[in-house]
């Protein structure tokens, strides 16, 4: 190894699958495609400053099929990244350390996120056929 | 926050080489800010998503909606650079290589924050 390099942790390979690894690697992921999100989030921001035309074309592109696939995954990606990080910081304040802790959290974890993206829609749905009225 | 070590534990080369205890700390504590910021972002932009552009801007000329903005770009953009920087930390063996990307996107970072902490001030402060 050159003076280079860092030491690199073995391939994933070796280890039986568990809910707390892959949580960890999807911590990772929806943290990468909430960055993509924060790029959304600034491009709707500009086109409101540019002016109705830009911001009409913004409105465009996030009801496009390609826009509505973004959001859908930004949503989730939230979710759960928001309650997997709320697990890290109990984690940091020293609970949930035990086997049987953190492999129901983590599922909780998965099934909360499903559940509150499911909520964040329907609230927008409601939303959108108010301001359709 | 880098001096929840004490010198003799740096003197001995114990922990981190750098600045481990700072980055953690910071992470975790732009973590604990963007709980209430985030959860209300998604509730905020469910709702202004929905409107034209007249009453979005509208929304944007009060002044605490401009002050959420500004926190909610400017904390999103420093806990994920600090994300990401522990992403290509973990997969960019080479050093050298891994500090030109942490650097470009830490330049790209505060670029986009800027960005877009200046729109939205543009909207809340200019009359139409």
């Amino acid at each position: 190894m050159s003076s280079n390099s860092m030491p690199t942790s073995p391939h994933i390979g070796v280890y039986r699958w568990q809910i707390t690894m892959t949580l960890s690697i999807l911590h990772r992921l929806s943290g990468v495609v909430l960055l993509s999100g924060a790029l959304g989030l600034v491009y709707w921001l500009v086109a409101l400053a540019l002016g109705p035309q830009a911001f009409a074309q913004a409105g465009c592109f996030f009801a496009s099929w390609i826009g509505q696939v973004l959001l859908c995954a930004w949503s989730l990606a939230f979710f759960f990244h928001l309650l997997n990080g709320i697990r890290h910081l109990t984690w940091d304040a020293g609970f949930g350390f035990t086997k049987r802790v953190y492999r129901a959290s983590g599922w909780l974890v998965v099934v909360s996120a499903l559940v509150l993206t499911g909520f964040a829609w329907a609230f927008g749905w409601i939303l959108a056929a108010g301001g359709a009225a | 926050m880098s001096d929840l070590r004490t010198p003799l534990a740096r003197a001995r080369s114990l922990g981190s080489g750098r600045n481990g205890t700072r980055h953690w700390l910071a992470q975790r504590i732009t973590a604990l800010a963007l709980i209430p910021l985030g959860l209300a972002a998604v509730l905020l932009f469910f709702w202004v998503m929905h409107l034209g552009y007249a009453r979005a801007v509208m929304v944007m000329h009060q002044p605490w909606v401009l002050l959420f903005v500004v926190l909610l770009v400017g904390v999103v953009f420093w806990h994920g650079f600090l994300g990401l920087q522990v992403v290509i930390e973990d997969y960019v063996p080479h050093r050298g290589r891994a500090f030109a990307l942490i650097t470009a996107a830490r330049f790209v970072a505060v670029a986009l924050a800027l960005l877009g902490i200046i729109s939205a001030a543009l909207v809340t402060f200019r009359s139409f």
